[in-house]
């Protein structure tokens, strides 16, 4: 069971995806040595074993109503200890795909986070992590979330850590030259890898 | 000894000093780097949380870039978070050869082909597997004698590929150290998790962390790092923390090969010392001996 292949390379519309994530932990008997092992687990609503335990039962609602997923920060401590050798951290990563393309209200936050990152390489080919986040705060509509990273961002620039980086983007023009739009320069890449995972 | 080295995003920006100083280091103890042409993101954590072909394909594109110039190489990345998504591809097309196909179906959009070539590695891997320490002793010419240091390796670079180290007690970075005269600080952090992105989602949640392992770095002159993103956390926060636990938690937090190279003579211009957030001056004073 341990070595069997989990496809997690479904289309993110729902059920599938969420079959695959079941199909992953089936052979959870629930020791509880992820819960033990999480760094986190002490800000959860559930506990990964709880979670998995849903998982298996099928109830969707309360798993993505939970904020336990969001919370992993992926340091692979459950999947390395796991006595049945499942892939725990690849299966949150997995809901957390389907919580975003749900577009689940309360986790708005979080794939805000992951949405707006992976945009600015689609723009750029690599992360620039000041438009990252500044587009990020902009994005949550908080004028007060920013303010707890002010003293970073001036600490930042005080170290010129925080390069001056033109636009790069290529622009797609009509047959009589004007400018259509802008290009990103991993836009084609993006619409093929969508296209791939649409079959 | 030769390599392709792989910066990543974060090493042109926020962590431009574990970029400087790893060239240099690295060059002092007669490696040569030789940086992927036309590199791009290996996906960081927000790829797989999108989309997991997208995942393998930004990552696998830099593995076809390397592999073009040099199918038998070794990649060397010093970001735990590029390594481990590049390694993943190493890793698992070698189990999927249909993942592998779809993966190329993809990069023929840039013109590449991965054929499942070149060696992804983590700085640390190299450091402390090609480099003998006691090849590194009679380069040392800043011993760093009494320097008690916290290595904290964080999360990626141990797991969940069990490669060069014990994924939950790892000390391979211990020889080094010694070799370069420098106590290590005995502690049970070293593989704990910083938060990584959630300092930035989950803010409290990270601190917690944070704030549990600066305080077991109590009685080291320093801690010392292997991420980008560990760094930030550990050293961008340390008033707030200190101020809301009650006590002071302030150290100087280094990159590795910060300072492997101080010890290697490098001046802390070449190192970049003057970037770090959280040094000191009784730090400065305290390695310039």
């Amino acid at each position: 069971m341990a070595e069997k292949q989990i496809d997690f390379d479904i289309p993110v519309d729902g059920s599938d995806l969420l079959e695959s994530v079941q199909e992953s932990v089936r052979a959870c008997m629930q020791c509880g040595t992820c819960s033990g092992s999480c760094a986190n687990s002490f800000a959860m609503d559930f506990t990964p074993r709880h979670l998995w335990r849903l998982a298996q039962l099928g109830e969707t609602d309360e798993i993505f109503n939970s904020k336990t997923f969001y919370l992993c920060s992926a340091c692979y401590y459950c999947t390395l200890r796991c006595p049945r050798g499942l892939k725990l951290t690849e299966a949150m990563s997995a809901l957390k795909r389907l919580a975003t393309a749900r577009g689940i209200k309360r986790h708005r936050q979080s794939s805000k986070f992951y949405e707006i990152f992976i945009k600015t390489v689609e723009r750029y080919g690599r992360v620039r992590e000041m438009e990252f986040i500044n587009r990020y705060f902009f994005s949550l509509k908080d004028p007060l979330l920013p303010l707890e990273f002010v003293s970073l961002g001036f600490n930042l620039m005080k170290k010129r850590k925080i390069p001056f980086q033109l636009p790069i983007l290529k622009p797609v023009r009509d047959q009589n030259g004007k400018v259509k739009y802008f290009e990103g320069r991993f836009e084609r890449l993006f619409r093929k890898v969508e296209e791939l995972e649409a079959r | 000894m030769n390599y392709i080295y792989y910066p990543g995003c974060s090493l042109e920006a926020t962590a431009l000093e574990y970029n400087l100083s790893t060239q240099a280091t690295m060059g002092a103890l007669g490696a040569e780097l030789t940086e992927l042409k036309d590199w791009t993101c290996c996906g960081a954590s927000a790829a797989e949380a999108t989309s997991y072909l997208l995942s393998m394909v930004l990552a696998a594109r830099n593995l076809a870039l390397a592999e073009k110039m040099d199918s038998d190489a070794d990649i060397m990345i010093p970001c735990s978070a590029c390594y481990l998504n590049l390694r993943k591809v190493e890793d698992h097309v070698k189990q999927d050869k249909k993942l592998l196909d779809k993966i190329n179906e993809a990069l023929k959009e840039e013109g590449l082909e991965y054929k499942g070539g070149v060696r992804v590695r983590h700085l640390v891997d190299v450091l402390v597997n090609d480099f003998d320490p006691e090849s590194i002793e009679p380069l040392v010419k800043n011993k760093l004698t009494g320097l008690r240091v916290a290595t904290y390796y964080g999360c990626q670079a141990l797991r969940p590929y069990v490669i060069y180290d014990d994924p939950e007690q790892p000390r391979s970075l211990e020889p080094l150290l010694l070799a370069v005269g420098a106590k290590v600080h005995p502690w049970e952090m070293g593989a704990k998790c910083c938060g990584a992105a959630l300092m930035t989602t989950k803010k409290d949640v990270a601190l917690e962390l944070t704030g549990t392992i600066l305080k077991a770095a109590q009685g080291a002159d320093c801690i010392v790092t292997i991420c980008p993103m560990c760094e930030m956390n550990l050293e961008a926060f340390q008033e707030s923390i200190s101020k809301t636990r009650g006590e002071d938690l302030r150290i100087p937090v280094l990159y590795l090969p910060q300072l492997i190279g101080l010890a290697l003579g490098l001046s802390s211009e070449e190192i970049k010392l003057e970037m770090n957030l959280a040094m000191t001056d009784a730090f400065k004073t305290k390695i310039a001996g």
